[in-house]
């Protein structure tokens, strides 16, 4: 453990530097994006780019396609301006805030919410602003398409599954190339999963999409090869947007490795437990590979005796056995997991009402219109039988309710789409929280790992101690105890050599699991502030536009206003 | 419009009581609902004050106690004495809301009784009817008797939609060739009950988009309170800045729930009971018209029969029959009761004529006034809205750049 100060030195200052690195790029990721629309453009230019890129379109056009004609008319605008146009104008600095719907294809890097993920490096708490370099690393999921599984035919016809185009676009100089394009299928996915799981014990790796327990019948069916694709696309952008993972060997030889995917598969319970019968010898008398498996957590490897072994000992723990030697005293580490269960209970809760105050807003919408079409037929209705003045008056009146019901029904609309995508940034968390249960397990496992060999040690001990002592009571030496007791030290031997290998690895996942919980925290903090900033600028600015459309009503019906003043 | 035609215009509760005293005015108040009585049994009575200068009536003021039967044998009688005009609907009488009583119910059901009670008493002929006086100045116990004596006049529902199915079944006979008709056939009238049953239909589909408005209102109001505490207690994890932040947010949240919930009632009161009214309104026409119906029926077969004790008559005179004076006397009584139907029915027509330009008139102003109020309503809703939410956002961006 001596030795390993420099070595936790050094790592600590790469993650560092590797935070530095991100924080530059999203502003310049904006920059240089391949924008649909030219208002993204136009507000990387603008001086303060804290904001949403989101921009304000009138109900009356169609909101995919945000008119710049718009954006102008209330860039120009100076503050203060009337209520009537972009009106939230104060405070000051949201002058040039501007809503639109969001674009699906995100062109910001690694999370599906773009604009906040955007926002949140350059607002975020004393992560250094301007760009540096000019990192741009995008990955899109595309054209899922049916193939034949081309095993030898015993069977006619085989199974089909589907493959996805996965294409990056970057100019990352670990990839040597600008753009680049594989198709994988599923089961790649899950490989990739579980190498990175093995790779970067104590990280907090993005969870993959779930398997399909009913995978070959749901399989055809066009809904769900689209959600499947939306959701790999999500999750491997997480992966690219981790500052460490997105440079490991395992994503760019998915990413890009033509053909088969050259990771090793999972392979399944039976084979791990041949191989773990064949390992028992091995891990008795040789040394570099028992030690490098020893990295591996048991379970999930294919070493069933070992597996064994830390089970007894988590069991001896649990029942007051014998205190191990390294116990679990970090209280600063048990107090974080507490409160990250606490979170994420939080979470959970949080989400669940931001759905249902989506389905509340979603019905008002509905209702509204529906509301506005009534008494659109009632005004046809009217207009057609009228008889008398009063009944065109009438009719009149009602169509200007009835439009501008229609008109707020489709701010309600747009308004919830919005909201659904600030909101979402809870249901991401979710996902992430995952991770970090996974990252506090492995470092649980590993733990166990290096208490398991610590007692063997002991054990072992123990049993040469016996043994020396009963040989010493034969005269002359006794050839067979002696030649146990030279095999029994080098065991131990061995066995120390892994131990020591458990015991940096433990201590190296402690700290991945020290830096993933600062980066998160930091990165949750930020998240979550321009959450709340987007969702509520939204509610402000569609608000306002609902207002006015009622104000115009009760304008033009102010003829009937009976109130007393 | 009408009113003014009349030789006695009398002012309603509209206008301030204060008027000169020369000027006659009959002004009317339900107000002060108290629950009375337990269980199956309960009820809720009003005050009603009246307040006049008109000679019919006992003094300037008066005040007596009512309840919804009471309301209703007043309907009942006016749609019996005054055939051909639009009798002003009451609220329903609702069996389960009954139990629940809520104060918003009791409320609704008030303003409902003092809008009806204030029609009839601005209405030219309506106001004139002695069955009002009774109704506004009777003691309890005379106002108990005449109640129990009139049960079953009032054609339920039921019998209503049975008399308009033996209307149009005669249509259709008609069409068969199996009767003559008896059916009014000018086509003023026709389009004018063709118009009556398809505003029902249309009004009907407004109402109950209203009545999901206002569900709505309430839905989204508990939501916005359930999300504000949600992220009360997830500001309450995390550490700062976010978790004050959050609970701003959060109490923002609930704050606008509250709102809602008053936007809520109000749209229920001013823009939904209105819709509900107008539907009522309605289908009183369409009780009306059942009537002028009928009326049109009697008044035909009257005149047929008339006729036929006519010739009889006449082929009686010209054999010179002894039963010449019986025939005579039954002639003569045969065609008074068909002059006196012709008359009703008559007079159901006129009436109805004025009747539907002041409902045309009136529903466009209470209307507009609805319209208007709900327009109001949610533009103070959404700016208040705005409102709260704009209110967060110097926090909000002081936090993100801490």
């Amino acid at each position: 453990m001596m030795g390993s100060e420099n070595d936790q030195e050094e790592s600590k200052e790469k993650m560092e530097s590797l935070f530095l690195r991100e924080e530059s790029d999203p502003l310049t990721r904006s920059d240089k994006s391949n924008s649909n629309s030219t208002y993204r453009s136009a507000m990387s230019t603008l001086s303060d780019s804290r904001h949403p890129s989101i921009v304000v379109t009138p109900a009356d056009s169609d909101p995919l396609f945000a008119p710049p004609s718009y954006f102008n008319e209330s860039r120009s605008k100076p503050n203060g301006g009337n209520r009537d146009s972009s009106s939230y104008l104060e405070p000051p600095s949201y002058a040039d805030v501007i809503f639109s719907p969001f674009d699906d294809n995100s062109e910001i890097n690694g999370s599906d919410d773009g604009g906040s993920r955007h926002i949140q490096s350059s607002d975020s708490l004393s992560r250094s602003p301007s760009s540096l370099s000019s990192d741009y690393f995008k990955i899109t999921v595309s054209s899922p398409q049916k193939e034949q599984e081309s095993t030898n035919s015993m069977i006619p016809g085989g199974t089909t599954y589907v493959t996805y185009q996965i294409t990056t676009r970057t100019n990352l100089s670990e990839y040597g190339g600008s753009e680049f394009s594989v198709r994988r299928r599923f089961r790649d996915v899950v490989t990739l999963a579980d190498r990175l799981a093995e790779s970067y014990r104590g990280f907090c790796i993005p969870p993959r999409p779930d398997k399909s327990v009913v995978e070959s019948q749901v399989m055809q069916k066009q809904e769900f090869v689209e959600q499947r694709r939306v959701a790999l696309e999500k999750y491997l952008r997480r992966l690219a947007s981790h500052p460490v993972i997105r440079n490991s060997d395992e994503l760019k030889v998915f990413l890009q490795a033509q053909g088969k995917l050259p990771l090793a598969t999972s392979t399944d319970v039976a084979s791990r437990m041949l191989d773990g019968a064949v390992k028992l010898p091995k891990q008795l008398f040789s040394e570099a590979s028992s030690s490098v498996e020893v990295v591996q957590p048991a379970r999930g490897g294919r070493d069933f005796l070992r597996l064994f072994k830390e089970l007894r000992q988590s069991v001896s723990n649990d029942w007051g056995g014998p205190k191990p030697a390294v116990v679990e005293e970090d209280k600063e580490f048990l107090e974080k997991k507490e409160k990250m269960y606490d979170l994420e209970q939080q979470i959970i809760n949080a989400s669940q009402q931001a759905e249902s105050l989506v389905k509340a807003q979603q019905d008002m919408g509905e209702t509204m219109g529906e509301l506005g079409l009534a008494f659109i037929k009632l005004t046809k209705f009217e207009n057609e039988e009228a008889v008398f003045n009063s009944q065109r008056a009438r009719a009149n009146d009602m169509k200007n309710l009835a439009t501008s019901a229609v008109k707020a029904s489709r701010f309600y609309r747009e308004l919830n789409s919005q909201t659904v995508k600030h909101l979402d940034t809870l249901h991401d968390y979710l996902g992430l929280m995952m991770a970090v249960q996974g990252a506090f397990a492995d470092r649980s496992s590993a733990l166990l790992t290096v208490q398991t060999l610590l007692s063997e040690i002991s054990s072992l001990e123990g049993r040469a101690e016996k043994l020396e002592a009963a040989s010493l009571k034969v005269f002359g030496g006794d050839k067979s105890r002696i030649k146990k007791i030279e095999e029994l030290k080098e065991t131990i031997k061995v066995t120390e050599d892994s131990k020591n290998v458990a015991i940096r690895e433990y201590e190296q996942i402690k700290e991945n699991n020290w830096c993933e919980v600062e980066r998160l925290d930091r990165e949750r903090r930020a998240d979550f502030l321009n959450m709340m900033k987007g969702f509520v600028v939204n509610q402000v600015g569609y608000a306002e536009k609902i207002a006015n459309v009622w104000t115009k009503v009760a304008e033009d019906t102010s003829q009937y206003n009976r109130e007393s003043s | 419009m009408e009113s003014t035609e009349q030789t006695r215009s009398i002012s309603g509760s509209m206008q301030s009581p204060r008027s000169p005293s020369s000027l006659p005015y009959l002004s009317v108040s339900v107000t002060d609902p108290v629950k009375l009585g337990n269980g199956v049994q309960a009820y809720i009575s009003y005050r009603v004050i009246t307040k006049t200068n008109l000679p019919e009536y006992q003094g300037p003021e008066k005040i007596v106690i009512r309840r919804y039967s009471d309301f209703v044998w007043l309907r009942d009688r006016l749609f019996e004495k005054y055939k051909g005009i639009f009798i002003p609907p009451l609220p329903e009488k609702s069996a389960v809301e009954k139990f629940r009583f809520s104060a918003e119910f009791i409320e609704m059901r008030r303003a409902a009784l003092d809008i009806f009670v204030n029609r009839i008493a601005l209405h030219p002929e309506l106001q004139q009817s002695e069955d009002l006086r009774t109704f506004l100045q009777a003691d309890e116990e005379t106002m108990d008797r005449f109640r129990f004596q009139e049960t079953g006049i009032f054609k339920k529902p039921a019998d209503l939609m049975q008399m308009f199915r033996d209307v149009q079944s005669k249509v259709s006979d008609a069409v068969l060739g199996k009767e003559k008709p008896v059916e009014e056939t000018t086509a003023a009238y026709e389009k004018l009950k063709h118009y009556i049953f398809e505003l029902e239909n249309h009004l009907a589909e407004a109402q109950k988009h209203a009545y999901r408005l206002v569900k709505r209102h309430r839905e989204l109001g508990q939501s916005l309170l359930d999300f504000g505490k949600a992220v009360k207690l997830f500001g309450a994890c995390e550490g700062e800045p976010t978790g004050k932040a959050f609970s701003d947010l959060g109490t923002k949240s609930e704050l606008l729930s509250i709102k809602l919930q008053k936007e809520a009632q109000q749209v229920l009161m001013n823009f939904e009971e209105p819709l509900k009214d107008y539907v009522r309104y309605v289908q009183s026409i369409k009780a009306t018209i059942a009537e002028r119906g009928t009326a049109f029926k009697q008044h035909c077969e009257l005149a047929e029969t008339t006729k036929l004790k006519e010739i009889n008559l006449d082929k009686l005179m010209l054999t010179r029959s002894d039963k010449v004076g019986e025939a005579e006397i039954e002639y003569r009584e045969i065609k008074a009761e068909s002059e006196e139907a012709t008359r009703r029915f008559e007079r159901i027509v006129t009436r109805m004529e004025e009747e539907i330009v002041r409902f045309q008139e009136q529903k466009t102003e209470e209307m507009g006034v609805a319209f208007h109020q709900f327009a109001k309503g949610q533009a103070r809703l959404a700016n208040s809205i705005a409102d709260a939410w704009r209110s967060l956002l110097p926090k909000l961006e002081a936090s993100s750049t801490v």
